[in-house]
């Protein structure tokens, strides 16, 4: 029990920072420019496709995860500067249509370049297996690859921090989701802060989708569940706000794996056999959403609003 | 955007298209092309579902993303009844509406406590966990959906003729078109159209903002309850995949081509949207390639759409 507990506590923080590596880049989205970017996902979809096609081509994990983030990147880059410019004066209506248009452009292209069938993407054979360590006494088994993607996740994430909360861009785009007029005023050149912060969201998409690629398959429509989900951890967070994304992120994350892996087992001690077998999987699935209501009942602009 | 307003020629062809639509399974018939009043029934099912989203978007203002979870609810409420031995469709269709007007009233009223993008992504979230809960529910049917063992009967009279369907769909639609062409220029519909204009100023009148809102939410949701109904009918099966996501977003293009706030927009645009995919999908097998360009351009060039054209509004 305590080996499934730990396992599962893990995982729930590896998936939080994969979550919290696609919500960095729309918070800001959302917050500096008051764009709503549903193709956010297919950039996580198609970042991931990048850097498997590339690992393939190259036969190297590293290789392909290094080309499929700059590949990325330079792909939001020709959107920012071909469309999201248009947008960002128009309404959410418009911005919503715009994007809804980019993820059927985006599911069918891949569907057409790649093929309807999965792609498989291989971990770095130094890290295919298991990691043994010792806690209290006790022996855990954990895979060496998941233990990556959370120390990548911590990295980034903490890089992320440093860059937002100390460096002088990071200022100007935190002036900027706090008040843009004011911020252009001061004589910063927000439309190429911007650009770079769309840029740099897409590389992290990239970067997130490479990384989860081994553990789940790259297929179509991998975009729209996570993209929905990386919905969620902004609104629990706060629209803007990069601490708020991350302590968003890793409660989905946490509350999204834990509640599927324990719920069904707790609910069987609490309620007859064939109650729980039916309630279980239902309530676990919609549990991020059942959280997500209740802050947002009683804190409707999110935990850490970025504009007070 | 302005109050809506009625072209002085708008009743004249929407009765011309009303005979036009009545006569069209005869003709389909002599012309041996009866398989066509299938896909004549979807359209009018998919106009009066658009239509439902109008009146929450076009006229009530609220961007929402989570319209399927509603036409879905919809579907699942006919089958239930209908698996549970309550075949006759003046029984089921209200129960339908009442379904997801219902779940629309709950949804609506913890949403409509948030603005902007807040109210965008709230309204996808509770839609996803509406569709969570039906695909973990085994009792329904879990992924597979819940299939009708047979058609709906309306006063007795059997709906397995696809003509008698497409009837009561043309009858759905009609009536609801002609309430809401009333609605929209009676007090609530003035009231909720002020609002969408300019919500403070309406609050300082006293108007209450809030509840006013809700009502248009939950009665768009009941309405899409309605479509979704009818098309667990014509399809034999309330499928998870009317609650997925994608569909809400289908029927908001369906809206913004057609014409946001414009009575007939819902109408033109799931008309245009269905025919598209019904010619280009006979070319090329890859057609939302083009339907994504075509949302495009008509963002950028036509942000209107095409009822525009067709309508007139006072400033």
């Amino acid at each position: 029990m305590t080996q499934l507990i730990l396992e599962q506590a893990l995982n729930g923080l590896q998936f939080g920072l994969m979550l919290f590596l696609l919500a960095a880049g729309l918070t800001l989205v959302f917050g500096i420019m008051d764009c709503i970017n549903l193709a956010h996902g297919s950039l996580y979809m198609v970042g991931a496709y990048f850097v498997a096609a590339a690992a393939q081509a190259a036969d190297s994990f590293w290789i392909g995860l290094g080309a499929g983030v700059a590949g990325a990147a330079v792909l939001g880059l020709l959107l920012e500067l071909s469309l999201f410019r248009q947008l960002y004066r128009r309404d959410h209506l418009s911005q919503v249509l715009a994007t809804f248009a980019l993820i059927l452009i985006a599911n069918e292209a891949v569907r057409v370049i790649w093929g309807p069938a999965p792609l498989m993407l291989n971990p770095p054979e130094a890290l295919a297996g298991p990691v043994e360590f010792v806690l209290l006494g006790d022996t855990f088994f954990y895979p060496a690859y998941r233990l990556l993607i959370i120390g990548v996740g911590l990295a980034v994430g903490g890089l992320l921090y440093l860059l937002v909360a100390k460096s002088r861009v990071g200022m100007w785009v935190r002036a900027g989701a706090a008040n843009r007029e004011m911020t252009e005023a001061l004589g910063i050149n927000v439309r190429a802060l911007f650009t770079a912060v769309f840029v740099f969201g897409a590389a992290l998409c990239a970067l997130a989708g490479g990384l989860l690629g081994p553990l789940l398959a790259v297929q179509v429509g991998m975009g729209e569940s996570v993209l929905i989900l990386a919905f969620v951890v902004i609104i629990i967070g706060g629209i803007g706000s990069i601490r708020g994304a991350f302590i968003g992120a890793l409660i989905v994350g946490s509350v999204d794996t834990l509640g599927r892996a324990l719920l069904p087992t707790l609910l069987r001690v609490l309620l007859p056999g064939d109650a729980a077998a039916t309630l279980g999987p239902a309530l676990a699935s919609i549990l991020i959403y059942l959280l997500m209501a209740g802050i947002l009942f009683f804190k409707p602009q999110g935990l850490f609003p970025a504009r007070a | 955007m302005a109050f809506y307003r009625p072209a002085p020629w708008q009743k004249p062809l929407a009765l011309v298209l009303l005979a036009v639509l009545l006569a069209l399974p005869t003709v389909l018939d002599s012309l041996d092309q009866s398989f066509y009043i299938g896909f004549a029934t979807r359209v009018l099912i998919f106009a009066l579902a658009a239509t439902s989203l109008n009146l929450v978007l076009g006229f009530g203002g609220m961007v929402s993303l989570g319209h399927a979870a509603f036409f879905g609810a919809g579907a699942y409420v006919a089958a239930i009844c209908q698996q549970a031995g309550l075949g006759e469709a003046l029984l089921a269709l209200p129960l339908a509406m009442l379904g997801a007007g219902l779940l629309a009233l709950v949804v609506g009223a913890i949403s409509l406590r948030t603005r902007g993008v807040y109210f965008i992504m709230i309204t996808l979230a509770f839609a996803q966990m509406v569709y969570y809960l039906f695909i973990s529910a085994r009792a329904w049917g879990g992924d597979d959906g819940l299939a009708l063992t047979e058609r709906l009967r309306f006063a007795g009279f059997s709906l397995a003729d696809d003509a008698a369907l497409y009837y009561l769909a043309l009858g759905a639609l009609a009536v609801v078109m002609l309430l809401l062409g009333r609605l929209a220029e009676a007090r609530f519909g003035r009231t909720i159209q002020a609002i969408r204009e300019n919500e403070t100023r309406m609050e300082a009148l006293g108007y209450p903002v809030f509840r006013h809102r809700l009502v248009c939410f939950a009665l768009g949701g009941a309405l899409a309850g309605l479509a979704g109904a009818l098309l667990a009918n014509l399809t034999g099966l309330a499928s998870p995949a009317l609650l997925q996501w994608t569909q809400s977003g289908t029927l908001l293009v369906m809206v913004i081509i057609g014409g946001v706030g414009y009575l007939y927009g819902g109408v033109v645009g799931a008309v245009m949207l269905l025919l598209l995919e019904e010619v280009l999908l006979g070319f090329f097998s890859h057609w939302h390639i083009v339907l994504g360009l075509l949302l495009l351009a008509v963002v950028l060039f036509a942000p209107k759409g095409v009822a525009a054209l067709f309508g007139r509004s006072r400033g």
